[in-house]
């Protein structure tokens, strides 16, 4: 078995029109026994900047905690909040740099930059960016999650339509995947304002 | 010139190598990284260089981009493709084309093919083929055309024409038959796509699109998406429209602040 696939997780981002969507399940086990069923893998960087990290729950939140330290300081000197893209350079070379002793993370980002415009990005567990136009997905249901989103999505949704879109491809991929679901969080952001939803799902 | 401005920043950190070897002997297996199955090729012609890539990403049998850049920004007159680990083509071309930046400031001269080839095989070396990046860099400088094929382990060739990747023997094979010396650019560029799109066909690895770079004295052009062979025809137009709506437990919706615009009104600003 992986070491990702010890917690299990499953996390995807979509980008409608000026705005976008992050969603992840709620599941944190320990390979087939389930340890908690409200675990957080999606956090707030800034109102406008979001972060997911799938992988070994541990290394998660170890990831978080240096990654809020580092905009911390980056708040302080510049004055200024990050922009999507500048975060997910730091995620990628704080990930590089451990290139030979990797944390079992793989993050997703989604942001709001400049102009409002939505920006989302993966990478794996070294920091290999992979920039989309449209949706990026990750955890131990990515297999299935490709599948719905590249069937379902469509561009320039607004964000309530962005919303059931992101919410069904992760309900019906998360019920493929053994190791993930018992509900989901979904946060969609828009320049006005933040809607964050949990979704009811099966719970087996 | 100083050695300081040449020193590669202290790269690797170990620090959770234990941890994971521990995990390992557990039984839990290390994870797969993001790979470029890839063809990519090179080629010089009549005046220049002519770079090409395919634009697949793979993480296992799965494809993980269909529309990534391979073709990496390493000087004005200098690109590099990447095949191999994906974090580490990226990192390597990154680190190379910041030090040659570097370098180009303290001497005020174009940077040279080789210093980048130099730069770049030493650090391989220096990994001993762990850093898996297998690179064909080529690029015009004050010497005339150059291209180089870089391996994972630090060994270099200097070729008229070169491929690299999962799908170099296809693309190769192209190559063979129909290179010849003095092509003019379009000929290049021709042959290029068509090295590349028989690596796309070929060979599972590689896939998509087309990207290709023309590098010729004082000039480059990246023509990106070149050629799409495989665009996508099964999209609904309608889309997908949801009967049942999904079933929402909890609602927050928390409304941004709007950044105050603070205006000076009258009066002289503070003095210094």
């Amino acid at each position: 078995m992986s070491i990702f696939e010890y917690n299990g997780s499953a996390l995807v981002a979509m980008v409608g029109k000026n705005c976008f969507a992050i969603a992840s399940d709620r599941r944190l086990g320990v390979q087939l026994q389930t340890i908690a069923t409200d675990f957080q893998r999606i956090f707030k960087i800034h109102d406008k900047l979001f972060l997911g990290l799938s992988g070994l729950g541990s290394d998660t939140q170890t990831l978080y905690q240096r990654l809020v330290f580092r905009h911390k300081l980056y708040q302080l000197r510049e004055e200024r909040d990050m922009k999507p893209e500048t975060f997910a350079s730091l995620v990628s070379a704080m990930l590089y740099e451990k290139r030979f002793g990797p944390y079992f993370c793989q993050p997703v980002i989604a942001g709001l930059g400049e102009d409002d415009k939505p920006f989302i990005c993966t990478m794996d567990s070294i920091g290999a960016k992979e920039l989309a136009k449209d949706f990026v997905v990750a955890g131990t249901a990515s297999e299935s999650l490709y599948g719905a989103c590249e069937s379902m999505f469509k561009p320039d949704m607004d964000h309530e339509e962005l919303f059931e879109t992101i919410s069904q491809a992760l309900i019906s991929s998360v019920d493929r995947d053994c190791l993930s679901g018992w509900g989901g969080h979904v946060y969609v952001v828009t320049p006005t304002e933040v809607t964050e939803r949990i979704l009811k799902g099966r719970m087996d | 010139m100083s050695t300081e401005a040449m020193d590669v920043p202290k790269g690797f950190s170990f620090d959770l190598c234990r941890r994971n070897e521990m995990l390992t002997k557990k039984g839990l297996k290390s994870p797969g990284y993001l790979k470029t199955g890839t063809t990519i090729v090179g080629l010089i012609f009549e005046n220049g260089v002519i770079l090409g890539a395919d634009t697949r990403a793979t993480e296992g049998p799965i494809v993980a981009d269909k529309n990534c850049e391979k073709i990496h920004y390493m000087a004005p007159n200098i690109y590099c493709c990447g095949a191999g680990t994906a974090a580490d083509t990226e990192a390597v071309t990154d680190n190379i084309s910041s030090q040659l930046k570097l370098h180009r400031y303290h001497t005020g001269r174009e940077s040279r093919v080789v210093t980048a080839l130099t730069l770049l095989k030493s650090h391989l070396f220096r990994y001993q083929g762990h850093v898996s990046a297998a690179l064909v860099l080529g690029g015009v400088d004050v010497t005339g055309p150059h291209l180089h094929t870089i391996y994972p382990h630090g060994s270099t060739d200097t070729l008229p024409y070169a491929t690299m990747g999962s799908g170099s023997l296809a693309a190769m094979a192209i190559f063979e038959s129909e290179y010849r010396e003095g092509l003019t650019r379009d000929e290049g560029v021709n042959l290029v796509t068509k090295a590349i799109c028989s690596g796309i066909f070929n060979d599972l690895g590689s896939g998509s699109n087309v990207d290709v770079c023309v590098i010729t004295k004082g000039k480059k052009e990246y023509l990106r998406n070149h050629l799409t062979p495989n665009p996508r025809t099964y999209i609904s137009s309608k889309g997908y429209t949801f009967s049942k709506k999904t079933e929402v437990l909890l609602t927050k919706i928390t409304p941004l602040k709007e950044l105050v615009n603070v205006v000076q009104v009258g009066g002289d600003a503070m003095e210094e």
